[in-house]
Formats: C-alpha cells, structure tokens, sequence
C-alpha cells in the first residue's frame, strides 16, 4: 500500500497549483476552475485519511463537500452569467472598479 | 505494483492540473480540469473509496464541468489583453506564494511520519457502510444539503435569468 | 495472477467484438425495419453475386468499406485536436459500459468458475450512471469542434437534454435497486429465477418505463432526436465531421441503443435466465430435473440473454419509426415535470413497499 503521507503531499501540491491559478488568471471562469481545483485537492486529503483511519466519516465530508461544491459551482456560474450579460467583459480585472 | 500505479496517477495529475492553470485556451482548461476530475477518481478507488470515486465522475466531471463548458462556450468570449494577468510582480509573488504553500504543507507532512494504511475491511467504500453512516449518524446534514441544493437551483434561475426585457 | 488478468482480457474482447457486430448489424436492421413500417423495400442494392446474405453483405463489407474509405473533411477553421476527441470521448464511454452488464451466470471451464461479467464492481449498476455522465462531452465537443454556430447549438441542447434524463434515468435505477436490495447485477438476474412471473417488470413496471424512456432519451433516439434531428438539423452536432469519424457517431447512437437494451433486459426481463432452468438443467413442475452438461446450460443463458437484447433492440427501432420527434421544450418538460415526479413517486412507493411488505 501506498503511505498515507504520499496522497496528502499531492493533495498540497494540486491545492498549490489551484492557487496560483487564481493568482495569475484574468478569465473569472477560469480563476472559478482553478477553486474546483482546489477543492478537490481537499477531497483527496480527505479520503486519504479516512482510508488511514477506516473510519466513514472522511467520506461522508467528502459527499458533502462535492454537494456543496455542485451548490457553489451553479449559483457562481449565474453570478458570472450575469455580471456578463451586464459588463460584457469576462476578465477580472476589468470588473474591478464599482461603477453604473 | 500499487506505487507505481500512483506514481503514474499523481504524474498525470499534476501535468492535468498546470494545464488547467496555464493554458490560454479556457475549452482546454476545463477539459484538463475533467481530465483531473477523472484520475482523483482513479486515486479514489486505489483508496478502495468506490462509491466517492463514482459520484466523483457522476457528479463533478459529469454535470458540474459540463455546466462549466456550457458557459464558457456560450459567454467566455475572449476578449482583449490576453489570458495571464500582466505585471511581472504579480507573477513573482504567485509563483512564490504558491512554490511556499506546496513546500510547506509538504514538510508539515513529511515531517509528521503518516503511516501506511493497513489492509483495511473488505466495507470500507461500500455502498452499503456509507449509505448506513448517510442515513443514521449524519441524516441532518443529508437532509440540510438537499436543501442548500434546492436553494441553490432556485438562486441560478433567478439570477440567471435576468430581468425581462421591457 | 497472470491467467485471471488473460480471462478478463478475453471477456472484455468478446463483449466488445460482439457489441460492435451487433451494432453494424442494428444499422442495416434499421433500414429494413423502417422499410417495412413505410410499405417499402428498404435497401437491397448491396449483393455479391446475387447473394445478399440478410443484410450481412451489406453491414460487414459494403458498410464499412464505404466509412472507411470516405475522405476526412475537417472544416479549415476547426480546432483539429477537438475535432479529433470528440467522437472517440464519444464511442468509449458506450462501449466501456457493457464492463458491468453480466451476459450468463458463472462458466465452470478447467477447474475454474469464470463469471460471465466482465468486472465484478462494488458499485454495480451505479457504473451506468458514470458513463452515462461522461458520455455527455462527446456531444458537447462535437458542437463545439465543428465551430458552426448550429453544430454548437445541437451539441449543447443534446447535452442539456442527456443530463436531464440521467436524473430519470437515475430514479428508475433506485427503484430497481431498492427492490432487488443490491446494486450487483448479478445478484439482480439471480434475484429474477423461475419463470417469467419472476422478473422485474412485474414488481417494477413504472422504473421500467422509466428507464426506457430515459434510455432512449439518453441516446437521443426518436422522439427524442430534435439535437441530431435528421430531417431539419442536417445531422446536428456532428454535422461537419465525415468518414470514420462519423462512423464513430453513428456507431455511438446503435451501441447505445444495444446498452439500453442490455440494462432493460438485465434489471427487468430476467438477463440471461431461460424460464424454468437452473444450473443443472430444466427443473419442471413436480422436481423432475430435466439434466443438461454444464456447457449448454451457460450456451442456453448466453442465447436467452442475446435474444431479450435483440429483441429490445427491435423495440426501439420500431418506436423510432411510430412516433413523431418532440419538440425541445416538449422534451425538456416532459423530463423535469414528467418523469422526476413519477420517479421519485415510484422511489416512495417501492420504498414504503419494501419496508412494509418484507
């Protein structure tokens, strides 16, 4: 079996990434994937020690960060529709200031 | 045998995962994303986590991305100035924000010695272990998400939708 | 190790070979069924010395030689690495489904017991599911690859409707497996022995419905076709793709109809269970045993399970060629307002059943 600490450390290492993809993308729907990114980073840690443990309630969490994440990902998704549909532009950057 | 299997995943993982960060086409990240999706589910199942890995593919890489590319492919249009935001400051300070996370959460771990799981009960992704923890340990949070859901559905609509047109 | 890994090997070529002849088979199977709805002939110009061999000249050599050696027209502006994965994210989903659909009970060859289902998961029929979400990118890319504004249309209403019917599609599954008590389909088809009064779609007749439709649906067949839909979209969202890619289209539609027959015939109608035989032989009325080798006991099986899929597969030929195409809202209503409330009723219903009854 594969030590514990090998799938958590990968864990880290795709949460690392899903960071610097907010940090460095202007696309919001990008910078919104880079979060899923990271989110499923999280999932992984999760089930990793749930394995260690044997226990269930690491995978019950991991159901309900995956609910919680569907839930996230269509209310941010209309959010981006809108915002859209309103500014015409799909960049970060170029919704930054509060205006009409 | 088992390490070679996730020596392979956790490579494909990680080359999946800068696609999805770097790549300036937004189709090809949120393909690479489903990629990612995919292999996480692959790595569940190495974890004997059976049923998470399938609603991993059913529910994350089977609606939520397709909801994702639905969008990008109606509305994404690019437009000017490029994907990767500008100013070489900023690209500094990411890349080094980012290299220290992973450098240090990977030292926190390698530090606190996690052992090898043990060969583990035959029940332990099962259908059946995680529906009975479902429905009688944690029945209230189960039922409190159906509702965040259904909050959520009706939230999407709404906003959405947009005012109608006068 | 080695031997268990060749006998997996082997199963899965044999399903997937089998599979794939059937679906050649179904295309022309669909022009002569359709022939015979319309009062017509139906095609009969494919012949080698006169010998038409009931449609086998044509599936197994005029058909493909013509896919085959058709010229790949990609569009000029096209993204040619999308063009390109759209039809194979397309095909392998359906074709990776059969891994689940057990097609006889246990074959005892050599001192082995090999159980004539592909992969024995923990998650059984759950894994229909997981394809059946996957299988929806083929669509999506496919519009989005051929960068035509009307493919792209097509691909996102076929995806927008397949999502919705896997929720059906989901519902007719829980009922199912609330009844039967497990997701293993195996144990499904054990569950369903002893003469017909014995299989599901006697306990179970609205998830039948259910997942038929929704089967259908899902492999956006008439009536549910508006996202392909033959006579007014072209053919929707693989319009611009050509050759051996379009075969891959195609082939998709056929082998999911035989996917959709295979579950319906597995969960409802009793898989691969001949009425009346058990694994020693016929168990008549009375204890007599009606003894047969152990061989044509698994060859009988194997027959009765080819014959229900063939037969369903009939079925939804014949309703293609019946019934009129919905139109998109009709489609969508008749999903989310139609058929999730029945469902769900059914989800209740089974479960108050089940609970109360034993």
């Amino acid at each position: 079996m594969v030590p514990t600490g090998y799938y958590v450390i990968l864990a880290a290492a795709l949460f690392a990434i899903g960071a610097l993809g907010v940090l460095i993308r202007r696309n919001v729907i990008v910078i919104f994937m880079a979060i899923e990114l990271m989110l499923n980073a999280v999932n992984l840690a999760f089930v990793a020690f749930a394995r260690q443990l044997g226990s269930t309630d690491g995978q019950v969490f991991v159901l309900f960060v995956m609910t919680v994440a569907a839930a996230e990902a269509a209310v941010g998704l209309a959010i981006i529709i809108a915002v859209i549909r309103n500014r015409e532009s799909v960049f970060a950057d170029q919704n930054a200031l509060l205006r009409w | 045998m088992a390490l070679a299997v996730f020596g392979l995943l956790a490579a494909l993982l990680l080359v999946g995962a800068l696609v999805v960060v770097l790549h300036p086409d937004s189709v090809y990240s949120a393909l690479a994303l489903v990629g990612v999706m995919a292999l996480l589910a692959a790595l569940f199942v190495t974890l004997d986590a059976h049923l998470i890995a399938a609603f991993q593919v059913i529910v994350y890489a089977g609606a939520i991305m397709v909801l994702f590319l639905f969008v990008i492919m109606l509305i994404g249009r690019p437009g000017s100035g490029g994907p990767f935001a500008r100013g070489k400051l900023l690209w500094a300070a990411s890349g080094l924000g980012a290299a220290a996370l992973a450098v240090g959460l990977g030292t926190m771990v390698a530090r606190s010695a996690l052992p090898t799981p043990d060969a583990g009960r035959a029940e332990f992704g099962t259908t059946t272990t995680l529906a009975r923890a479902l429905f009688t340990t944690c029945l209230l949070p189960f039922e409190l998400t159906s509702v965040l859901l259904l909050i959520a559905v009706v939230g999407a609509v709404v906003l959405a939708k947009g005012r109608p047109r006068a | 190790m080695g031997i268990d890994l060749a006998i997996v090997a082997a199963k899965a070529v044999v399903v997937v070979l089998m599979v794939l002849s059937l679906a050649g088979l179904l295309g022309w199977v669909e022009r002569k069924g359709s022939a015979l709805v319309q009062d017509r002939i139906g095609a009969n110009r494919a012949s080698v010395l006169g010998f038409a061999g009931l449609g086998l000249v044509n599936t197994m050599l005029a058909d493909p030689i013509k896919f085959l050696t058709k010229e790949d027209v990609v569009p000029a502006t096209v993204d040619r690495r999308l063009h390109l994965l759209a039809p194979c994210l397309n095909l392998f989903p359906a074709l990776v489904t059969f891994a689940v659909i057990p097609f006889g009970d246990v074959l005892r060859l050599g001192g082995r017991e090999i159980p004539l289902q592909v992969a024995q998961l923990n998650i059984g029929v759950l894994y229909v599911l997981v394809m059946a979400s996957v299988g929806v990118y083929g669509v999506v890319l496919g519009g989005w690859a051929s960068n035509n504004r009307w493919s792209l249309l097509g691909g996102l209403r076929g995806s927008a409707q397949m999502i919705s019917y896997e929720i059906a599609m989901g519902l007719g599954l829980i009922s199912a497996i609330l009844f039967y008590g497990t997701v293993d389909l195996q144990e499904m088809v054990r569950a369903q022995a002893g003469g017909p009064l014995a299989w599901g779609f006697v306990y179970q007749p609205v998830a039948l419905l259910l997942l038929l439709t929704s089967g259908i649906a899902e492999s956006k067949r008439v009536p549910f076709d508006l996202p392909e839909s033959e006579s007014e979209l072209v053919s929707g969202y693989f319009t611009e793709y050509s050759g051996v890619k379009h075969l891959m289209f195609f082939m998709t539609d056929f082998v999911e109809v035989i996917i959709v027959s295979g579950l319906v015939a597995t969960i409802f109608f009793g898989g691969w269970q001949v009425p009346y035989l058990g694994p020693q032989g016929f168990e008549l009325a009375g204890g007599r045993i009606v003894a047969l080798p152990h061989l044509v006991v698994a060859l009988l099986q194997v027959a009765a399970f080819t014959v229900k899929v063939v037969a369903l597969c009939w079925f939804q030929i014949m309703i293609r060629w019946t019934v009129p195409r919905f139109r998109y809202d009709q489609l969508m209503r008749l999903g989310w307002k139609g058929l999730v409330p029945i469902g769900l009723a059914n989800v209740m219903v089974t479960a108050l059943a089940v609970v109360g009854l034993g």
